[in-house]
């Protein structure tokens, strides 16, 4: 049997003290989709910095298809491009075009060809309902385009599992659907993928598995009809219980 | 249910605009020309104003003198020119030195730190000075003795201290996020700062980087006090044969030739920007 896509293994991280996440332990398998709830401040955002090695964990480990990535001494600019990170306040580059943007990997990082690339952008633009707006610059395009945007630019380079940061936290409640089909279209097409989200709907009826993250663990994880329905811990009880309460 | 007739139309508002807009500019016109004038009047008046014309303003020693002032100010542009790529190319260097946080940069940006302490701190006239006297003496190998390339680094390496902390803030104005989103694409450092992060500051910046190569370029007269014969020094020479000041204003023309359009140019770009951002402008009236 193949390794998992990702394996974390007592993976830790503080910052200047405060110990953010306490010994992560998570597999994903292929074409697994996961959600990762939990409280503002759980360390949601910390836990998808680490694994994309944009921060370094202080102990564990993560494995990427059953090797090891954060290992000291390790040159972390490879194994980036074997995955794609989708932030929360989409992070576009504002001096360049949308389809620069989308390109950007593929013609740097992977030294894909231009002509070959701007084809493959403008493709995947068009997929995502944004075929007109190629050469608009970010700043002038509505929150959802501007992260559609966002997960084509992750897609380009051909992703091993795609980590969406709350993509929809920072968009008004009319343009959070656009944004979460394409997410679904992704779930269909069979990408594996760690999505870290508020939104318990959501969640619910597109991921395999659910994890709640709480004071630096995952408290509890399963198929999302056992995380919403018969939760086991009660700080799960308590969390959905206050997500409820606020609605 | 009946429409209400309008209250104000499209006309109202337009005459009204047209009737702002004509008082502000019979406004602004009479109040310059009543400055303007008085001034002028003022200097033209005044009991000493027929030896100043004389001493300055003489069409005959303007004439005479005018050519060789030129040929001079064609060294300033040259001069200016040089110094200006080579201060830009150092000074975003320094810059990045100063703003990367990476370990083995460390003694580097001390140096750098140093290095923009001291030339930002010295009058750029006494670096001048140094650079044309002091260093030939030294009578090192391999360092060039001309006295115009020696200045030429001394302008150089004053500019570069100022230039660089243009850039360093506008490398620091740079969210750190947008760095994340580079490299998470899967591009170097080195790739993230080219294509991402550079690019982004030096946009930034170009308005107060403009304004310094402004300041450049008039301070290319500084050489003049080590040698070289750039327009302020030909002007010295012809005033001192003639008697007569009028070689000077030559110079100031030639250097205002030069810097007025370059300021109208930022001027314009700091337009565009405010604009951009809403800005000041939102101040004036609609
Ligand atoms: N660079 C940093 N320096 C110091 N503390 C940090 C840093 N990044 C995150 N933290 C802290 O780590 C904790 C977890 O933050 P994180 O952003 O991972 O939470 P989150 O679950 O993504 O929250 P949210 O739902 O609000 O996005 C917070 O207490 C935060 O203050
Ligand atoms: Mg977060």
């Amino acid at each position: 049997m193949s390794p998992p896509v990702l394996e974390l293994r007592g993976v830790t991280k503080s910052y200047g003290g405060t110990d953010v996440l306490r010994g992560i332990d998570l597999t994903v398998d292929e074409h697994e989709a996961i959600a990762l709830i939990g409280a503002s401040g759980s360390g949601k955002s910390t836990l998808l910095r680490c694994i994309d090695l944009l921060d370094e964990i202080d102990d564990g480990d993560i494995l990427l298809d059953g090797e090891p990535i954060t290992v000291p001494g390790l040159d972390p600019v490879p194994i980036r491009r074997r995955l794609g990170l989708v932030f929360q306040a989409f992070n576009l580059f504002p001096h360049m075009r949308v389809i620069d943007n989308v390109t950007l990997g593929a013609t740097r990082a992977q030294s894909v060809d231009r002509a070959q690339a701007r084809a493959s952008g403008l493709a995947l633009l068009e997929r995502f309902g944004l075929g007109d707006r190629a050469d608009a610059y970010p700043d002038n395009l509505s929150g959802g385009q501007q992260q559609r945007v966002a997960i084509a630019r992750a897609l380009l380079t051909h992703p091993r599992a795609v980590l969406l940061d709350e993509v929809t936290s920072a968009l008004d409640p009319e343009l959070v659907g656009e944004v979460l089909d394409i997410i679904r279209e992704l779930k269909a097409d069979g990408m594996t993928m760690i999505i870290a989200t508020h939104e318990m709907e959501f969640a619910r009826d597109f991921a395999d598995r659910v994890c709640f993250l709480a004071d630096g663990r995952i408290v509890e994880h399963g198929p999302p009809e056992q995380i919403f329905s018969a939760p086991a811990q009660p700080e799960t009880q308590r969390f959905l219980a206050r997500l409820l309460a606020r609605r | 249910m009946t429409t209400l007739p309008p209250l104000t139309t499209r006309e109202d508002r337009a005459r009204a605009h047209r009737h702002r807009a004509r008082r502000s500019i019979t406004i602004s016109a009479i109040s310059t020309i009543v400055v303007i004038g008085g001034l002028v009047a003022y200097v033209l008046t005044s009991p000493g104003w027929p030896r100043v014309r004389r001493q300055f303003f003489s069409a005959s020693v303007f004439g005479s003198s005018f050519g060789s002032v030129l040929s001079g100010f064609w060294l300033d542009v040259r001069m200016f020119l040089i110094v200006e790529v080579v201060v830009l190319v150092f000074a975003l260097l320094i810059a990045l030195v100063r703003t990367m946080r990476v370990p083995v940069l460390f003694p580097l940006r001390m140096l750098a730190i140093v290095y923009v302490d001291v030339f930002r701190g010295v009058p750029t006239i006494l670096v001048v000075y140094l650079f044309g006297f002091a260093v030939p003496g030294l009578e090192l190998s391999g360092m060039p003795t001309s006295a115009t390339t020696l200045s030429g680094i001394a302008l150089a390496l004053c500019y570069s201290a100022y230039v660089s902390e243009v850039f360093r803030a506008g490398l620091e104005s740079i969210h750190p996020s947008q760095a994340g989103a580079a490299l998470a694409l899967g591009l170097t450092p080195t790739q993230a700062l080219r294509h991402v992060i550079v690019p982004q500051a030096v946009r930034r910046v170009l308005p107060p980087l403009l304004n310094d190569f402004i300041a450049l370029q008039k301070d290319v007269a500084l050489v003049s006090v080590v040698g070289p014969q750039e327009a302020f020094r030909v002007a010295q020479i012809f005033a001192a044969q003639y008697f007569n000041y009028t070689p000077l204003m030559a110079a100031a023309l030639l250097y205002l030739s030069v810097t007025i359009p370059l300021t109208r140019l930022v001027d314009r770009m700091q337009a565009r920007n405010m604009r951009e951002r809403g800005g000041l402008l939102a101040l004036g009236p609609r």
